[in-house]
């Protein structure tokens, strides 16, 4: 009987030597993989215990910051002013992962960055703990302010963005209603868990939740709208682009039949254009004259120009991703007559319509956005400085003809209503007042406003877009009651801060 | 290994414990080595807790100290009592099994720290593991202690044979008859609930039932033996012999359907057909029983979905990571394991936590990635020892049902550690049995450390001298036979 003991001896030798074969296979071959894995919570809960870098403004003012608790998990983040730039810096929760600024750039905030591997080194060496680079963003925290407490105080939801024309630097981002990233950033787990499930519940499921408006989503690059009367402005730079001037004839009908249906596309409040002319026809925002205009030029000559303007993009980032804007299909002459005036399926995120403004006011070349200014090492030195770049590298208007588009906009601006019409200010811009919704006509439409200032040497162009009619819910919203206003009083906080 | 220990042979009281080989040639017990090991083990177990509660940010105090010798003692009462008992037991079983249990209780406490902070987060208390754990093992050692003491001789266990098997048959079946406020814990109807705790009987069975095997075998072992048709140059076993290794399937199958996990059935039915194969020294059995294995495998896969789900999460549970009872789990244990590398994060500085059940079926993911591969790699070579000195104590016995059982019960470590941590290193399909020694459970621990002194009382007998005057009534003499002819008169362990 020793024989088969002996074998079953074997028989044991040989299963521990399959343990630790493949043992050896998970632990030292594969273990990087698995080490790596982005489930694997062991990496979020090792970046705690490191000091992570800021997230700072433009100008030094710290927008989050790591600061030592004495816990397990030794770091806690803090963000002073959490909701105000929360569209801006994103969160960081050990229990949810983190978003915004805070995931795009994680792995220079977390110090795991390639271009941090020599101070690591180092740091090992000399017997400091490791800590993470700082991000400098392009944010002017004064227009921040001025946008998001304009937006609050108002009681709108929607978002604010704000441009500098000639590099594309985003100086404002605001979402409202917008959500606290302390909370997440708690080391208490059932704060933590509360607040997420109060910003993050299933619309559809809990009514209590749609007052909370999906704080957690940035409107201002996550949420397309369909822009209303702010394309005309898209189309009317395709027109010029293709042969027409500011004395063009077009359309003054009340209204016009949309080709091929029985439906009639009018102009707001069913008045015929003022005028006959491209110009009055921005200048009034009249719809007839847009709709002849675009089936005129047809589906691919707008989308060229569109592309150039970075309607279409689909890979943006800022460096959060940005959801592309589209014109939709475009298929008959019905549907063209309706996106000419940002209806049917255009749709543009807040960040887009700003750059349409951007862009004409930086001579019909669109700038790349961008978010972030500069990136710092743990000891301030700089890494890698943001360098302006153009969006597409072909112009969406020839210079000439964004001055054209420029005096319209001047004249557009004269006509729009709302406060803060300040003449100082030396604006051009476009309303819109976009439908939307299965009933447009029975709800409030959503109230845009871009524009840049000032006409003669543009330091900033804006966005903004006040959801359903805003507070009230006002049926008879427009651009020019509800959005100006902001969009000035953004536009006022950057130029006073400039001199 | 044969180093004559002073410390050992001056406490000693009697003369067949002094070291070395005695006045009359008598083999030396070694009993020395092991108070020795016995000692390494503490002092290996005291620096586990001490990195624990230094990596921990816990307050080093001098409790440890006294944790290390409190443990120390009471292996030594176990040693004491080998020592009197069973003096010429195997030296090295006794401190690996010191070793594993140490490190056990030391992940244990180490997980409880982690989940104590853990739970402390989301403002819910957690009750330590260790503690209880800590009772079972003096449980076990006391148990460990009565079966040394009682069963003074193996082969009188022959007599219980189907006292055994019966007996183990009603406690495996036991928990499934019971109705559920009695027997079922966490959705697993495998418990018997005694009021202040609760046992598994099934561990116990398993060995229960392996003693009835042993002892049905020998005592038929030449109808095994006997020849049935000759087919493609193999002989086959006639169809009326094929009795017990189809009662060993139905077995299986049972405990399959009742507890709805194979682990305990492959483990079973392996342990079985080593059981046969060492008895007819025919490999057909093994050929015949691993084919009704893979038959009832496929049965299984088609027509259980918790089977095909397991399959599912053994080939990628990354992929299956999200799903319901998906590979979540098994994905966590291999994140751990990765991350511990090669020389692992160091014991408490890890975050063995986050594998669910990281205290029972996934201790050596913890283990894996606190202490490392090489960590995981010692452990897997104690485990290693302990079987195969078991096994020596087997080659070495004289009897046939001591050279069986003694055979059965190393095969039984072996093959229980192969299924678990191949489940837990995606080796193989994870299956639901506990970690020999290491992993938190009290009837786990009460049942191997019974398995334990059997096993020494086994090697005991192969390597206490035999006494020519009075020779012991044989086993059939067929069965004994061939172990007579290889055995050399002197040879304790003999080649392995």
């Amino acid at each position: 009987m020793n024989t088969p003991l002996r074998r079953v001896g074997l028989a044991m030798l040989a299963m521990v030597a399959l343990l630790l074969a493949n043992a050896t296979y998970i632990q030292v071959v594969d273990a990087d993989d698995y080490r790596d894995d982005p489930r694997n919570q062991r990496v979020l809960l090792e970046e705690y215990s490191r000091q992570r870098g800021q997230i700072i403004a433009r100008d030094g003012k710290i927008l989050a910051h790591s600061r030592a608790t004495g816990g397990r998990y030794e770091y806690q983040r803090r963000y002073p002013n959490g909701p105000m730039f929360a569209p801006v810096t994103g969160y960081y929760s050990l229990r949810y992962g983190s978003g915004g600024m805070e995931h795009a750039e994680n792995e220079i905030l977390a110090g795991n960055d390639a271009r941090l591997l020599v101070r690591r080194l180092s740091d090992m060496f000399t017997g400091r703990d490791p800590r993470g680079g700082h991000v400098r963003l392009t944010i002017d925290p004064r227009a921040q302010e001025a946008a998001y407490r304009a937006m609050v105080e108002r009681g709108h939801r929607g978002a604010v963005v704000a441009l500098r024309p000639d590099t594309g630097e985003i100086l404002a981002m605001v979402s409202v209603p917008s959500y606290d990233p302390n909370q997440l950033a708690s080391h208490d787990g059932r704060k933590q868990e509360r607040a997420w499930i109060r910003w993050n519940c299933d619309p559809d499921s809990d009514s209590g939740c749609r007052e909370h408006g999906n704080p957690m989503r940035n409107r201002a690059i996550q949420e397309f709208y369909p822009p209303g009367s702010t394309f005309k402005l898209v189309v009317a730079a395709a027109a010029l682009e293709n042969g027409a001037t500011k004395d063009t004839k077009v359309e003054s009908a009340a209204s016009v039949v949309l080709p091929g249906t029985r439906t009639s596309l009018s102009n707001f409040a069913g008045t015929p254009c003022p005028g006959s002319t491209l110009e009055a026809a921005l200048a009034h925002s009249c719809n007839t004259a847009f709709s002849k205009l675009a089936a005129e030029l047809g589906a691919d000559k707008l989308r060229e120009t569109a592309e150039n303007f970075g309607i279409g993009i689909d890979d943006l980032e800022i460096p959060m991703s940005v959801v592309p804007s589209h014109l939709g299909e475009l298929a008959s002459d019905a549907e063209l007559y309706q996106a000419a005036i940002g209806q049917r399926d255009v749709r543009l995120t807040p960040l887009q319509d700003a750059l349409l403004s951007a862009t004409i006011a930086n001579r019909g070349m669109a700038m790349r956005p961008q978010l972030v200014r500069e990136l710092l090492a743990p000891a301030l030195s700089s890494l890698d400085e943001f360098e302006p770049e153009e969006l597409t590298g072909e112009p969406a208007l020839s210079a000439e003809n964004a001055e054209v588009l420029r005096d319209m906009m001047i004249k557009s601006e004269q006509n729009t209503r709302g406060a803060g019409a300040y003449s100082h200010l030396k604006i051009a811009s476009k309303t819109g007042t976009a439908e939307h919704g299965a009933r447009p006509k029975e709800t409030p439409p959503h109230a845009w406003y871009t524009a840049f200032a000032p006409y003669d040497d543009p330091k900033v162009a804006v966005a903004v877009i006040v959801e359903s009619g805003g507070k009230h819910g006002d049926l008879a919203a427009t651009g020019g009651a509800l959005a100006s206003e902001i969009g000035r009083i953004t536009m006022a906080a950057v130029l006073e801060g400039d001199q | 290994m044969s180093r004559p220990v002073g410390l050992a042979g001056g406490r000693s009281d009697g003369s067949a414990t002094s070291p070395g080989i005695g006045p009359l040639g008598k083999p030396a017990t070694r009993r020395g080595t092991e108070a020795w090991l016995l000692g390494f083990a503490a002092v290996i177990m005291t620096s586990a807790l001490v990195l624990v509660e230094a990596n921990q940010e816990q307050e080093l105090t001098w409790a440890i100290v006294w944790y290390g010798l409190a443990y120390f003692g009471v292996f030594l009462i176990a040693h004491v009592a080998v020592r009197r008992w069973a003096p010429y037991a195997d030296p090295l079983i006794l401190p690996s099994v010191a070793v594993l249990n140490g490190l056990g209780l030391v992940m244990i406490y180490r997980i409880d720290l982690a989940l104590a902070a853990k739970a402390e987060q989301i403002g819910t208390t957690h009750t330590g593991d260790a503690p209880k754990q800590v009772i079972w093992t003096a449980i076990a050692l006391a148990l460990f202690l009565a079966v040394l003491i009682l069963i003074k001789d193996h082969r009188t266990l022959t007599r219980y044979g189907y006292t055994c098997g019966l007996v183990g048959l009603v406690a495996l079946a036991l928990p499934a008859l019971l109705p559920r406020s009695l027997s079922e814990i966490n959705g697993a109807k495998v418990w018997i609930k005694l009021g202040f705790f609760s046992i598994q009987p099934g561990e116990f069975a398993k060995i229960l039932l392996m003693i009835f095997f042993a002892a049905f075998l020998v005592s038929k072992r030449d109808l095994f033996m006997s020849a049935g048709k000759r087919v493609l140059g193999m002989e086959l076993p006639r169809a009326r012999d094929m009795g017990p290794i189809v009662i060993a399937a139905g077995v299986c199958l049972g405990i399959f359907v009742l507890q709805k996990d194979l682990g305990p059935a492959l483990l079973f039915f392996g342990v079985v057909l080593v059981l046969l194969y060492v008895a007819t020294e025919r490999f057909i059995w093994v050929l015949l029983g691993l084919t009704l294995f893979s038959v009832g495998c496929v049965i299984a896969y088609s027509l259980f979905t918790h089977v095909q789900q397991r399959v599912a999460n053994w080939i990628d549970p990354l992929a299956t990571y999200d799903q319901p009872g998906g590979g979540y789990q098994i994905a966590q244990g291999l994140f751990g394991l990765g991350t511990g590398g090669v020389f692992g994060t160091g014991l408490g500085s890890g975050r063995p936590e986050t594998v669910p059940a990281a205290n029972t079926d996934f201790i050596t993911a913890a283990i894996g990635e606190e202490l490392g591969f090489v960590g995981l790699a010692a452990v897997l070579m104690i485990y290693l020892l302990l079987a195969m000195r078991g096994l020596r104590g087997a080659l070495a016995v004289r009897d046939t049902f001591g050279k069986l059982l003694g055979g059965g019960l190393a095969f039984a470590i072996a093959l229980q550690v192969f299924i678990i941590v191949g489940g837990v290193t995606k080796l193989i399909p994870m299956t639901g049995i506990t970690t020999p020694f290491l992993s938190y459970g009290g009837s786990s621990l009460l049942a191997n450390y019974i398995l334990v002194a059997l096993l020494l009382r086994i090697s005991d007998a192969a390597r206490r001298p035999r006494k020519p005057q009075k020779p012991r009534p044989q086993q059939p003499a067929i069965a004994e036979q061939h172990t007579v002819m290889v055995q050399a008169p002197d040879g304790p362990g003999g080649k392995s």
